[in-house]
C-alpha cells in the first residue's frame, strides 16, 4: 500500500536536525532559510528542524546552540510553501512544554525518540502531541542493539500511546540490508494498519542508501535522509542520492531529481563546515556500534586530553552507551588519559 | 516516665524503595522501625518486616492511623498521588513526614545542603535520585563561587527505573532542575535523565557542570568538592567522585560561559537491591539521614 494517493513513500529531510550535530548546533537563522527554501522547492514533503539531540538539547553536555532552536523553527515554519516542519525530541532532556512551543513556533510532526528499549517513557508525551494536533512520528533509536521481535513490542508500546508511524533508527549505522529488513517487517506485522513504519539510516557502513531501499521493499512508508548527507557521523542517507535511486526503481517521492541535486551542491554545501566523511571514526562507530552524535566530541575529548578518538568511540562501544550520554565520553578520556600518565 | 531513645517510625510503602529504606532504618540508632504498611497481601517487602520483627498491615494507611500508639515518623514510599492524600492526615496526627515520592507536598531536603532547614516543618520531600546525588555538588560549587547556570545528566540502569519514573520523567527533569536552584544555589538548573539497558546493569553515573566565573579559584571549587562529597559518602558508602573535576574555558558549545564538570558514580549499599541501583540506594540513605535528624529534633528538642 502506497503512502499517499499520489506518494509512494514519503522522505523526511533532516538535515537541518541531525545535521545541527555535524554543525557543532552552530546553524544560523539564514542557514535555516536557505536550505528550508531550496528543499521547499524541490519538492521535499518534511523538513526537520532543532537542535541535534532535540529540543532542549541546548546545553553543556551536547553543545549549546547559536540560534534558539524555536526561532529556528519559526524561520523554518515561515519560509517553507508546501514542506511541513518537524521536530525531534527526546524524553528525559525535552519536556512536554517544549512540545507545545514548537507547535506554537509552527512545526506540524512531532517526532519523539527513546533508546530502542526505553519506548514507556514517551506515552504521555505521545497523548500530548496528538491531544494538540500534532501528527507523530516515534524513534527506536539505535535499533542494531535488540531483536527485532523485541523492538515489534516496543514499537507497539509507540503505536498505542497515538505514534502514527514508528522508525528503525540506525542511529549508530550499524546495521546491513538484512538487519533492516528483519526489523522492518517485524513492525510492519506488529503494526499492522494501526501505525505505519520508518527507516532513518546513516553512512556509517556506507549503507545508507542501501538500506533505505530495503526498508521500503519490506513496507517501510517513511524513509529519513539528509541532504548532501548532513549528519552525525559519516552523516545520513543522501536525499539526493537516494531520490534519484528512487526514480530508477518507479518509486515516487514527489521529490524532483533535478532540483534535489541542484540543492545539495548550490545550497546545503555551502552551509557545511566540511562533508561528512566515510572516515575511520565514522567507519568504526558503524563497526563498533555506536552512536553517530558522539563523532565530533570524540574527536574534540581527543585533542583535549591527549588519547585517539578511535579509543574513546571502542570505549564507548564497549560500555553500551545509548543516546544522550555525551558526559560519560569525558570520562572514558579521563580514564583514558589516566592509565597513559 | 522513661525518656525514649529512639523515633518510632512507620514505613508507608512495601516496594523496592520502602524494602531497601527498611534495613537502613534498621542499623539507625535514633530511628526504629515499627510498622510497615502495603495494600498488597503478597508483598515481598511486607515479609521481610515482618520476619524482622515489624508489624504490618496490607490494608493501608487507614489500618496505621487507626492504631493506638501512632509513629513518631513515617517514611512515605508509595507514589506522588497517593502521598498527597495521605500527607495531610500524618499532619492532623501530628506524625513527621519524610517523602520519598516526588509529590513535593514539603519542602525538599538534600543533607550536605539543608538539613537542619525544614525541622520544623510536619513534611519533606527527597526530590529525585538524580537530585540527591548531583545538587551537592552544585552546592558545593555555588558556595565558593555564583553560579549562573548548572546542569546535571543521571545515567541509571534502565532496570532501576520503575514504572513511576517512567509514567512521569518529565516530573524527574523539571523537579530536579527546580531543585538544583533552590538548594543547588544555581540561578538556572537544567537536569537531563538517561536510561541505560546495558546488561549486566550500569552503576548510576551522574555529571554535574556548572557555569563558573572565568576568574574563578579552581583549586578552591575542587577542594570544596572533594569536601562536600565525603560529607555524602558519609551516609551513602558507594558514592565517590570518578575524577578531578574538570575545568573548560568558554567556547562556542559552552555558550560562551567557564565551566566545571564533576564526574559521579553511586554505588548502593547492596541491602535490598543490588548494588547497581545506586540511584534508589542514595534515596533512601538520604532519608534515612532526614529521618534521624527529626529524631534528634523530637528527642530532644532544640538540643
Amino acid at each position: 500500500m502506497p503512502y499517499s494517493d499520489t506518494l509512494d513513500i514519503r522522505i523526511t529531510d533532516s538535515s537541518l536536525r541531525d545535521g545541527s550535530h555535524a554543525k557543532r548546533h552552530q546553524f544560523t537563522a539564514g542557514d535555516v532559510r536557505s536550505v528550508v527554501a531550496a528543499l521547499d522547492d524541490a519538492g521535499v514533503p518534511v523538513i526537520e528542524v532543532t537542535h541535534g539531540d532535540g529540543l532542549g538539547g541546548s546545553s553543556f553536555t551536547y553543545g549549546f546552540s547559536r540560534t534558539p532552536e524555536q526561532e529556528l523553527i519559526q524561520v523554518a515554519a515561515e519560509t517553507a510553501r508546501q514542506a511541513r516542519i518537524a521536530f525531534l525530541m527526546l524524553p528525559g532532556l525535552g519536556v512536554k512544554d517544549d512540545i507545545l512551543a514548537a507547535r506554537d513556533s509552527g512545526a506540524a510532526i512531532c517526532r519523539i525518540a527513546t533508546h530502542c528499549t526505553e519506548a514507556d517513557i514517551a506515552v504521555q508525551h505521545f497523548g500530548l502531541a496528538r491531544e494538540r494536533g500534532l501528527e507523530t512520528v516515534g524513534f527506536l533509536m539505535m535499533a542494531h542493539s535488540t531483536s527485532p521481535e523485541n523492538l515489534a513490542r516496543q514499537a507497539r508500546i509507540m503505536a498505542d500511546a497515538g505514534c502514527q508511524c514508528v522508525y528503525v533508527v540506525d542511529s549508530a549505522g550499524a546495521m546491513v540490508m538484512d538487519d533492516v529488513t528483519d526489523r522492518v517487517q517485524a513492525l510492519v506485522a506488529e503494526l499492522g494498519a494501526d501505525a505505519q513504519v520508518g527507516f532513518h539510516g546513516h553512512e556509517n557502513l556506507a549503507l545508507g542508501t542501501g538500506n533505505s531501499v530495503a526498508a521500503v521493499k519490506a513496507g517501510a512508508l517513511q524513509i529519513d535522509g539528509s541532504t548532501r548527507r548532513l549528519g552525525a557521523g559519516a552523516g545520513n542517507t543522501a536525499v539526493e542520492a537516494f531520490v534519484a535511486v528512487c526514480a530508477k526503481m518507479g518509486i515516487r517521492t514527489g521529490i524532483d531529481v533535478l532540483k534535489i541535486i541542484d540543492a545539495a551542491e548550490d545550497v546545503v554545501r555551502p552551509v557545511m563546515d566540511e562533508e561528512c566523511r566515510l572516515d575511520r571514526l565514522a567507519l568504526l562507530m558503524g563497526h563498533a556500534g555506536v552512536y553517530s552524535s558522539f563523532l565530533k566530541h570524540a574527536y574534540r575529548l581527543a585533542e583535549r586530553y591527549g588519547v585517539t578518538g578511535a579509543e574513546i568511540l571502542l570505549k564507548a562501544g564497549e560500555r553500551r552507551l545509548v543516546g544522550g550520554q555525551e558526559d560519560q565520553l569525558i570520562d572514558i578520556a579521563l580514564e583514558l588519559a589516566a592509565t597513559r600518565d | 516516665m522513661t525518656r525514649k531513645t529512639k523515633a518510632t517510625a512507620a514505613i508507608v510503602g512495601s516496594g523496592n524503595i520502602g524494602t531497601d529504606l527498611l534495613y537502613k532504618l534498621l542499623r539507625s540508632e535514633l530511628v526504629e522501625p515499627r510498622w510497615m504498611v502495603g495494600v498488597d497481601p503478597g508483598s515481598d517487602g511486607l515479609a521481610r518486616a515482618r520476619r524482622l520483627g515489624l508489624e504490618t498491615t496490607h490494608e493501608g494507611v487507614d489500618a496505621l492511623l487507626a492504631r493506638d500508639e501512632l509513629p513518631d515518623l513515617v517514611f512515605e514510599a508509595t507514589s506522588a498521588a497517593v502521598h498527597r492524600a495521605n500527607a495531610p492526615r500524618y499532619a492532623e496526627h501530628g506524625i513527621r513526614a519524610v517523602d520519598l515520592t516526588p509529590a513535593a507536598v514539603g519542602p525538599a531536603v538534600v543533607p550536605p545542603a539543608n538539613l537542619r532547614a525544614h525541622l520544623d516543618r510536619p513534611n519533606v520531600n527527597m526530590i529525585t535520585c538524580g537530585g540527591q546525588a548531583t545538587i551537592p555538588m552544585v552546592y558545593a560549587v555555588s558556595r565558593v563561587v555564583p553560579v549562573a547556570y548548572a546542569e546535571i545528566v543521571a545515567s541509571v540502569a534502565s532496570v532501576s527505573a520503575g514504572p513511576g519514573t517512567r509514567a512521569n520523567i518529565d516530573e524527574f527533569t523539571r523537579t530536579t532542575a527546580r531543585g538544583i536552584e533552590t538548594i543547588g544555589g544555581a540561578t538556572r538548573g537544567k537536569a537531563i535523565i538517561i536510561l541505560n539497558p546495558a546488561d549486566p546493569p550500569v552503576i548510576m553515573r551522574d555529571t554535574v557542570f556548572c557555569a563558573i566565573p572565568e576568574d574563578a579559584d579552581h583549586a578552591a571549587i575542587a577542594a570544596s568538592v572533594k569536601e562536600v562529597a565525603e560529607q555524602v559518602a558519609a551516609y551513602v558508602p558507594g558514592y565517590r567522585l570518578r575524577a578531578e573535576p574538570q575545568f573548560d574555558a568558554p567556547s562556542p558549545t559552552s555558550g560562551g560561559m567557564a565551566r566545571v564538570a564533576i564526574f559521579l558514580e553511586v554505588e548502593g549499599a547492596g541491602d535490598y537491591l543490588p548494588p547497581y541501583a545506586g540511584n534508589l540506594d542514595i534515596m533512601t540513605a538520604a532519608a534515612t539521614r532526614v529521618g534521624e535528624e527529626f529524631a534528634r529534633e523530637l528527642l530532644a528538642p532544640g538540643a
